[in-house]
């Protein structure tokens, strides 16, 4: 194995490269636009054979996706923030029309105000779209995740269109070393795409994207429910097949440290890498503290959170998302889906640094919980 | 010019009698024939002919949303190309709002990146699918459920918007307009947009019984009568060269075209005789 240093935009576009889709449609974004430029350039050079199609729009690059997923062949697009809010509409005609796209998103906050700091508002709210979504800790989880999410998405089972989520800069932008897999393994475990529910071919005509009235338009909608619930058990074997082709293994979650804890914290993303410092340092004074970082989002893994979490006393949920009134997003999907008291988090919205200080902060107040989420981290005169 | 036999889009979808739109798109598949792959912009030609599970299109077909229509070609375009398959044509139907308003942007961008596809604008003049309200092509003078006439207004208070001549902009190798009421003209220019290398758009207009008020019988006759008066008028832009390709042997009173539609009903004299103003100076210019 031999570990190169790259960003996680680098790591992705990397696993495109694996991928080998025929179709790339994209358009610049912050903190996205690196991805797009690896692969132009992989274009350019020969070593993606692939149409690039420089669109001109996010809603254009999901729709061409959209439209090149419907001849049959992979596509890849990435976004990040106001392009995914952008491509809203068609977010939902993919996973509607059951199209296997992988996107990756550059997480950043929306505007106003305009932001191209990193949040995870803009994937959360589209959670309810019908895409998997997956969230990335580092560069090789991001790789590993395209290639894995290609594979679970055109499994006949789900067909399902999956987003793979990275933190902008602080993943996009940084550098990690990576182990970027060898093609012929990668070929093996992900060989072509050959849809038997959506192709436009001439020698067998096929009507895709109809129109329907009442009798039909809940049955569609239930249906990808039940491939977002079968979709689990695919995870889990494609998990297990990339472990043992490629030696990493990831679950729906990761537990780190939670087994005998009296306190776990739960989240999503880079900010899991400082809570696990957080929780060793903690350790190291006998606080029994751990971590459960949901790495899989949608399909929710209901299950596995709640086996990782009954045992402890106390449970904080950080979220760099909000939703009004409510809270953060992760918070209320685990307290309406388990019976566990947890408290509430939100942090780092508009890439407001998140310090250990602040985690430490929410360990304290986890222990000593209240009944509203709680912002972290805000400047002092406006709290 | 023989019509090919063959039909692509199979009777018993729920158009109006009389539907324009429809009348164009199989005039347009007879000539592209079965090698072809359809995209769709929402609207009455989508909703009528796909209410699930049925389906009249006899080739492979796609629908997505109102606005992305040239986007979703694109992509389709692309990806028959990256396999090998080029000799397939894409033909976009779009409707006028689907083409001149909402999805003027992703077919701007189609068009300038080149993909070799043909977009028919079928053009009713008005956002027919959601109940006659105006486009950016509904013409000057035209009563529209949200542009009224009234004490205060004669309709319709702008020019429509020249789409052709905007596409000729990108510098497209083939633009023409085109009317279902000259079905060999209209015929001839598919078949000229299919071998084109590149993008080709055809702006087809289309008489709507419901939209324009009257008979469902008189389509054909309506869409003559627009030729024939010079409201509407047949070209062709080829490589840049610009070509008049149906000529009226003796112009029409624009005011019988007026006059044969309940949505130019309220006109009164003074602005019917604005429009063959209007329309006198263009056919003067490319002398018609």
């Amino acid at each position: 194995m031999v570990l190169k240093v790259m960003s996680s935009n680098q790591a992705i576009a990397e696993a495109v490269k694996l991928a080998k889709p025929k179709v790339i449609p994209v358009y610049p974004i912050t903190p996205q636009t690196t991805i797009s430029e690896y692969l132009a350039k992989y274009v350019a050079d020969g070593d993606i054979n692939a149409e690039y199609i420089r669109v001109e729009s996010e809603h254009s690059a999901i729709s061409a996706c959209l439209g090149a997923s419907g001849t049959g062949v992979r596509v890849f697009t990435a976004t990040s923030s106001q392009g995914l809010a952008l491509m809203h509409e068609i977010i939902f005609a993919a996973a509607g029309l059951r199209a296997p796209i992988v996107m990756a998103d550059a997480n950043r906050a929306l505007s106003a105000p305009l932001s191209i700091w990193n949040d995870q508002q803009d994937s959360i709210s589209e959670r309810d779209s019908g895409w998997m979504q997956i969230y990335a800790e580092n560069g090789q989880e991001a790789l590993d995740s395209v290639l894995m999410s290609y594979k679970v998405s055109e499994n006949k089972e789900v067909l399902l269109p999956t987003m793979v989520c990275v933190d902008g800069f602080i993943l996009t932008h940084t550098v990690d070393p990576v182990d970027v897999p060898d093609e012929e393994e990668v070929d093996k475990f992900l060989p072509d795409y050959n849809p038997e529910h959506a192709y436009l071919d001439p020698k067998r005509p096929m009507s895709i994207g109809t129109f329907t009235d009442p009798d039909y338009y809940m049955e569609a909608r239930h249906d990808m429910e039940v491939a977002m619930e079968k979709a689990k058990a695919v995870i889990s074997d494609v998990s297990q097949e990339f472990a043992d082709t490629f030696g990493r293994k990831y679950d729906f979650i990761e537990k780190y440290r939670s087994e005998d804890a009296d306190t776990i914290l739960i989240a999503m993303g880079s900010i899991c890498s400082t809570i696990k410092d957080v929780v060793d340092e903690l350790r190291e004074q006998g606080e029994k503290v751990g971590l459960v970082r949901v790495r899989v989002f949608r399909p929710f893994p209901v299950e596995e959170i709640y086996d990782a979490i009954k045992g402890a006393s106390n449970v904080g949920v950080i979220d760099k998302n909000f939703s009004f009134s409510i809270g953060g997003v992760l918070h209320n999907n685990i307290k309406s889906m388990m019976d566990v008291n947890a408290a509430g988090f939100i942090v780092g919205l508009g890439g407001r640094d998140i310090k250990p200080s602040h985690i430490k902060e929410i360990v304290e107040k986890t222990n000593n919980p209240s009944d509203k989420p709680q912002w972290i981290g805000l400047n002092k005169e406006e709290q | 010019m023989e019509l090919p036999e063959k039909e692509f889009l199979a009777p018993g979808h729920r158009a109006c009698a009389g539907c324009g739109a429809t009348i164009g798109v199989r005039l347009a598949l007879k000539m592209l024939g079965e090698n072809t792959v359809a995209v769709s912009a929402t609207g009455c030609l989508e909703v009528i002919t796909t209410p699930y599970p049925e389906t009249a299109w006899e080739i492979p077909w796609m629908h997505v949303a109102f606005e992305n229509a040239a986007a979703v070609a694109s992509g389709v375009e692309s990806a028959l190309k990256a396999q090998g398959k080029t000799d397939t044509n894409v033909v976009v139907f779009g409707g006028d709002g689907g083409t001149a308003d909402i999805g003027l942007q992703a077919l701007s961008g189609a068009m300038e990146r080149g993909h070799n596809l043909i977009y028919i604008c079928y053009d009713n003049e008005a956002y027919m699918n959601t109940g006659i309200q105006r486009s950016g092509a509904t013409p000057y003078g035209a009563s529209t459920t949200t542009s009224p006439h009234g004490k205060e207004s004669f309709g319709e208070d702008k020019p429509k918007k020249n789409m052709p001549m905007i596409m000729a902009a990108h510098g497209v190798p083939y633009v023409a307009t085109a009317s279902i009421s000259y079905p060999e003209d209209f015929m001839k220019k598919v078949k000229k947009a299919a071998e084109v290398d590149g993008p080709a758009y055809i702006h087809l207009q289309q008489p709507c019984t419901t939209g324009w008020g009257y008979s469902p019988a008189k389509t054909i006759d309506l869409g003559r009568l627009a030729v024939e008066t010079g409201s509407w008028i047949l070209y062709e832009i080829e490589e840049g060269e610009f070509k008049v390709t149906y000529r009226p042997i003796q112009r029409k009173m624009v005011s019988e075209y007026l006059n044969a539609q309940k949505r130019f009903k309220h006109l009164s004299d003074l602005e019917k005789e604005k429009i063959q103003s209007h329309v006198d100076a263009i056919c003067v210019e490319l002398k018609i």
